[in-house]
């Protein structure tokens, strides 16, 4: 029996505040990932009045089982150095709010966050790290079958479909390792790839072909995605030759990368054509005295030691913003 | 046999070191033709060496009838935790929480135990509200990082609000009910029977899911 044991976070004499909707703060950062946490520390220490919003702490790291290239640990367990972040942010006194999701934001000279469960906070800059999240097919059936044989986090649940037939979308990293994932428990896998060839690394293609009950579709991708109270079909196109087919499966695993969580500073600052925040060197948006950071921009490489490093960037760029309004 | 290894054990007894008061837990077994019921009896017991405040009661399913029926405990494993009168608050762990769900039962037990973080009185006030009979239960794969957010917030609920009682469910332990409830992906959080969220929500999104229950006449469970 394994322990994934989060165990700083218990450890922690509580030093954060609730988030204070009268007050008008220096920054307010959202997001939670290393981008948001790094801005926190480096925002703090300047002695500026912060905020933290983040919806799911730790962001993506909290959902990689292991990192090898952040430096400092040859090998960390992702919630062990999401505990790590979070411990270096909560030994100062910070006004941290974990659950809150940001809906909208105002520019009126002042920065208005707009939270779904109705709070507003008020602040004079901004830092943006609201990171990515996993992009959907955007086909039909996709959102009404979630939970009912659509998924995306195999982890959690490739065990519910033992013994059964899965298809896994995307032949990248994550669904070359969400199909090693499902090829362990499942009786048939197929991996459905728009490409003529799989774009995952060596070493995982390798083990994935040392299972007998995977197969694949090259140049093939889903259109729909049909049942009644389960997924039951899924309409295929092989794009070559234009041929549409149909396959009977009992689930589906959606695992064709990440799209930004920009839609709330739609209109607000400038976004390029991947929905991506567009950044200067200094972290500065098209608004003035907003700043973003991190898997949110334009900044080419998403990983979480170019997230850190990006994070502190901006909290030093807002600091500056801040001396330089007064 | 120790389930924890050395280094968990010690960060374990730091952890609990942080606890208020004393919390109870109450474990309910049954030796033969149980998965996992052996182990979920060494886990409670070895957590329970952990701390002086903690205490251990483990009871048998079947000749304890009466006391489960008192917890109103239908399936094993199973896992009541009480407050230091023992005091039932209705927050059950079903299966053995290993994996990501150790984060959970440890949340559960500090903030039993008295250390809780604030909650907005916004939202407190929605909580205090509720006078009718919920029931969450919580459906999760051990492997899942996001599902203990969605145990604790159910569990926290219980604390504060005497009509709600929130369980953690091992899906892979329960696969009768897991199906029952078409459990596919976790978290998967069915209120009363009657409404279901899939995911990771927060506090929120639960409460209105509960406003949305006003709608119906009957209580379930
Ligand atoms: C499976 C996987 C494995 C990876 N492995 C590695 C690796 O080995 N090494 C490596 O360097 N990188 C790895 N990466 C990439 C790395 O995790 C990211 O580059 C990094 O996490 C980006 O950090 P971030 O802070 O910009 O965003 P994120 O980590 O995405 O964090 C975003 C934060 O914003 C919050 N948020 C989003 N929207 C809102 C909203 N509306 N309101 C409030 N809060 C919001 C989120 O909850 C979260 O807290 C991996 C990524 C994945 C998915």
């Amino acid at each position: 029996m394994d322990f994934n044991l989060t165990s700083l976070s218990f450890l922690n004499e509580s030093k954060f505040n609730s988030i204070d909707t009268s007050k008008v703060y220096d920054i307010v950062i959202i997001g939670g990932g290393p981008a948001g946490l790094t801005a926190a520390v480096y925002a703090m220490r300047k002695g500026a009045s912060v905020a933290l919003i983040a919806k799911h702490a730790g962001g993506q790291v909290a959902e990689t089982s292991g990192i090898e290239n952040y430096m400092g640990y040859r090998y960390i367990n992702g919630l062990e150095l999401v505990d790590k972040f979070k411990d270096q942010v909560l030994h100062f006194t910070i006004d941290y709010d974990e659950g809150g999701e940001v809906e909208a934001i105002e520019d009126e000279g002042i920065k208005k966050v707009l939270l779904k469960d109705g709070r507003i906070i008020k602040s004079k800059s901004l830092i943006i790290a609201s990171g990515k999240r996993w992009r959907k097919l955007g086909v039909k059936g996709e959102d009404e079958f979630i939970g009912k044989g659509v998924a995306y986090c195999s982890i959690c649940d490739a065990p519910f479909f033992a013994g059964k037939k899965v298809v896994v979308v995307g032949g990248g990293n994550s669904g070359v390792e969400a199909a090693i994932d499902l090829a362990k428990v499942a009786k048939e896998v197929i991996v459905i790839q728009n490409l003529d060839k799989l774009t995952a690394d060596k070493i995982l293609i390798d083990k994935l072909n040392s299972f007998t009950n995977v197969n694949f579709l090259y140049k093939t991708v889903v259109r729909e995605i049909i049942g009644d109270s389960f997924v039951k079909t899924i309409l295929i196109e092989n794009t070559e030759l234009l041929q549409k087919s149909e396959i009977d499966v009992d689930g589906i695993f959606i695992e064709i990368g990440l799209v930004p969580n920009s839609d709330f500073v739609r209109g607000v600052v400038e976004l390029n054509s991947n929905g991506e925040i567009i950044v200067d060197c200094s972290c500065s948006t098209s608004a003035r005295g907003i700043f973003a950071a991190g898997d949110v921009t334009s900044v080419p490489f998403k990983q979480i030691i170019i997230a850190a490093g990006e994070g502190a960037k901006a909290a030093l760029s807002a600091w500056e913003y801040l001396l330089n309004e007064e | 046999m120790a389930l924890f290894e050395e280094k968990i054990q010690q960060q374990l007894k730091e952890i609990l070191k942080s606890m208020k008061e004393e919390v109870t837990i109450v474990n309910f077994t049954q030796e033969i033709e149980c998965p996992m019921c052996r182990e979920t009896r060494l886990f409670v017991e070895e957590i329970g060496s952990l701390s002086e405040k903690l205490k251990v009661k483990v009871y048998n399913f079947v000749t304890d009838k009466e006391i489960a029926m008192r917890y109103k405990i239908d399936k094993i494993p199973a896992i009541a935790l009480l407050d230091k009168d023992e005091k039932d608050y209705g927050i059950r762990f079903y299966g053995l929480p290993g994996g990501y769900e150790i984060n959970s039962f440890l949340g559960a037990i500090l903030e039993l135990s008295g250390k809780r973080e604030p909650i907005p009185d916004e939202l407190m006030k929605r909580i205090k509200s509720i006078d009718r009979d919920i029931h969450i239960q919580v459906f999760v794969s051990l492997g899942c990082p996001h599902c203990p957010a969605a145990v604790s917030t159910a569990h926290r609920l219980a604390m504060e609000n005497e009509h709600i009682t929130a369980d953690m469910i091992d899906a892979n332990n329960f696969v009768p009910l897991s199906q029952k409830y078409n459990v596919t992906g976790v978290p998967k959080i069915v209120f009363n029977d009657k409404f279901e969220l899939i995911g990771a929500h927060p506090l929120n999104t639960f409460l209105d899911v509960i406003d949305r229950l006003k709608d119906y006449g009957i209580n379930i469970d």
